[in-house]
């Protein structure tokens, strides 16, 4: 991303040569990289000046810009319900990174640096697990959290959404562990490091891109997590953001305006994590992995 | 490598992860496979041994064929729309015809990839709802009124219309893995080409394409195992509606155990849902490992 963003100075003064040389197929491209642009933004756009618009107005005249901007309509929203939802969210999430980063990455360090036979057979069995996924379990889980009592509670969630996470982390810290050099750790052995010193000092302060990725995952999953939250998660005052809007929905009926601004909310702290974290996010991805 | 008698630390390391793998998805897999011989509800726990009853309703389900056609439906569309076009888009916007433009629109395409689905549907609610939406006010603005549609209550158009949405959400994040991809072809490959004379359309088939081609298969191995997992877009636009013509499988087994409250059919379902994600699961897991160590 970054070499494009700074367009050299010679590089300006060329367009006009490259203008006359614009075909008519670079000019059809062009037009629809910009159409695709619009279908793109367009109904963003829409979402945002429409959250303070009134009912009438947005039914009335889809497209017309508010008479008077409702901004209470994202106090309403918040003072509403989206607050609740949103704190649910924030507790479910951060306490799931936390405990992702700390037992992925104590995992992946025992993988990176042992091998014994049981080590291969707990690679296997941990990295393994990407291959299920939440909706093959979703019966059993149900059963299975009910009877440790945790049905309807923020733990049903949290618990779930790290044991589906891990094997994904796993692989992803494992893989960035095994490029640090092993000097580094024999040095520190040699001057009484223990173990987990070796871990904490040394494999953690050197990893932090790839934790800055793992937590942008997490985060993005946990946030957006919906079918467990709707179904783990019964009563109203213990729901996520995800499930949360859908209940919000139903209760405003024709509230839309305030509707919109609630969904508006909900994706802020995302789009905000998105824009500091972007390039982990892809760096990420690009190891080959996941798609959110 | 061991010069420590007995080395505690690997086994605590380890065991926060094992253990919880194993509760929350090793368990529930196997008891998945042994729910699905039994007829049970949610509340009362007694369960009928049925043998092989729920597969053989699997054949005379009308619905399990509706669905997994749909998710075919979902998985082809999106592999040509987000392999094959990502990566058109991303060839376009590397082009240093289009390196003005190509900041701006790599951010314009990302920005669906940062709103959450659940939101992304709630807002398709309003795009193609048949009276105010989006979708219909535009076809009347520019003339093409006999082009409405009642785009997700009619039967024939529903999951083409929950589809869509999915592409419009994540066509840009594969466009953007794409672009990471082609940044790291060797420039004297596309330089040598130029002075072959190569058009640009040559370019693209004779080196992009190779170079790319890792990252091609496993967008499209993603691509396809998110296309017979997909829940959250049916369930939230349309349940599956209008009657049962744009449900999936996910959709299918969740009304089957969550609202008929028929859990050893839905067992059952979910093991088609388990076959059919595995074994590419199991192709993504051995491609990245061997991209990493040894």
């Amino acid at each position: 991303m970054e070499q494009v963003i700074e367009p050299s100075v010679e590089k300006v003064i060329k367009p006009s040569r490259k203008l006359r040389k614009f075909s008519i197929g670079q000019f059809v491209t062009m037009l629809m990289l910009a159409a695709f642009a619009i279908v793109i933004l367009y109904p963003l756009l829409w979402m945002v000046i429409s959250s303070m618009k009134s009912y009438n107005e947005i039914f009335n005249d889809v497209w017309g810009l508010p008479s008077t901007w409702l901004v209470e309509n994202y106090s309403l929203a918040w003072s509403k319900d989206i607050s609740g939802y949103f704190m649910n969210s924030l507790f479910v999430t951060s306490v799931t990174i936390i405990a992702v980063l700390i037992i992925g990455s104590m995992a992946a360090f025992v993988l990176a640096r042992y091998k014994t036979r049981w080590i291969d057979i707990a690679l296997i069995f941990t990295i393994g697990g990407m291959m299920m996924n939440p909706q093959v379990a979703l019966i059993p889980l149900f059963n299975i959290l009910t009877s440790l009592d945790l049905i309807n509670s923020h733990w049903a969630l949290i618990l779930t959404y790290i044991a589906y996470r891990l094997p994904l982390t796993i692989l992803l810290l494992r893989g960035y562990f095994l490029s640090i050099p092993k000097e580094l750790e024999e040095s520190a052995i040699i001057d009484g490091c223990t173990e987990f010193g070796i871990y904490r000092r040394i494999y953690l302060p050197m990893s932090v891109p790839i934790l800055l990725t793992t937590i942008v995952l997490t985060a993005f999953f946990a946030w957006n997590e919906f079918l467990f939250a709707t179904i783990f998660i019964d009563s109203e005052t213990l729901k996520t953001i995800p499930s949360g809007l859908m209940n919000f929905r139903d209760a405003l009926r024709t509230d839309w305006g305030v509707l919109l601004a609630g969904m508006v909310l909900a994706s802020l702290p995302m789009i905000a994590l998105l824009i500091f974290l972007q390039k982990y996010l892809v760096q990420g991805l690009s190891e080959g992995s996941v798609k959110g | 490598m061991q010069r420590r008698k007995f080395n505690i630390i690997p086994v605590l390391f380890l065991l926060p992860s094992i253990a919880l793998l194993l509760v929350f998805v090793y368990i529930p897999l196997i008891q998945n496979f042994y729910n699905s011989f039994f007829d049970f509800s949610v509340f009362s726990q007694t369960k009928t041994f049925v043998g092989f009853e729920n597969f053989k309703a699997l054949l005379a389900d009308k619905v399990v064929s509706v669905a997994l056609l749909n998710n075919v439906k979902y998985a082809i569309i999106s592999v040509v729309l987000q392999v094959g076009l990502a990566l058109v888009l991303a060839y376009i916007l590397e082009d240093k015809l289009f390196h003005r433009v190509a900041p701006f629109l790599r951010v314009v395409y990302f920005m669906p990839v940062m709103i959450s689905i659940s939101v992304v549907a709630l807002l398709f609610g309003f795009v193609y709802n048949p009276q105010m939406g989006l979708l219909n006010s535009f076809l009347e603005l520019i003339g093409l009124e006999n082009l409405k549609e009642v785009w997700l209550g009619n039967f024939e158009i529903a999951i083409y219309s929950v589809i869509a949405m999915s592409q419009w959400h994540s066509i840009g994040f594969v466009t953007l893995l794409f672009i990471v991809a082609i940044q790291k072809i060797p420039k004297e490959l596309y330089e040598a080409a130029d002075i072959d004379g190569a058009g640009k359309i040559r370019k693209f088939f004779s080196i992009t394409v190779p170079q790319v081609k890792e990252a091609i298969f496993v967008n499209t191995l993603i691509t396809i195992t998110g296309s017979m997992l997909v829940f959250n877009e049916p369930y939230i636009l349309t349940n599956g509606g209008p009657g049962f013509s744009s449900t999936v499988m996910s959709v299918h087994m969740y009304q089957t155990g969550f609202v008929k409250d028929n859990m050893g059919y839905a067992s059952t379902l979910a093991i088609i849902i388990f076959i059919l994600t595995a074994v590419l699961a199991l192709i993504q897991i051995k491609l990245s490992r061997t991209g990493k160590d040894d």
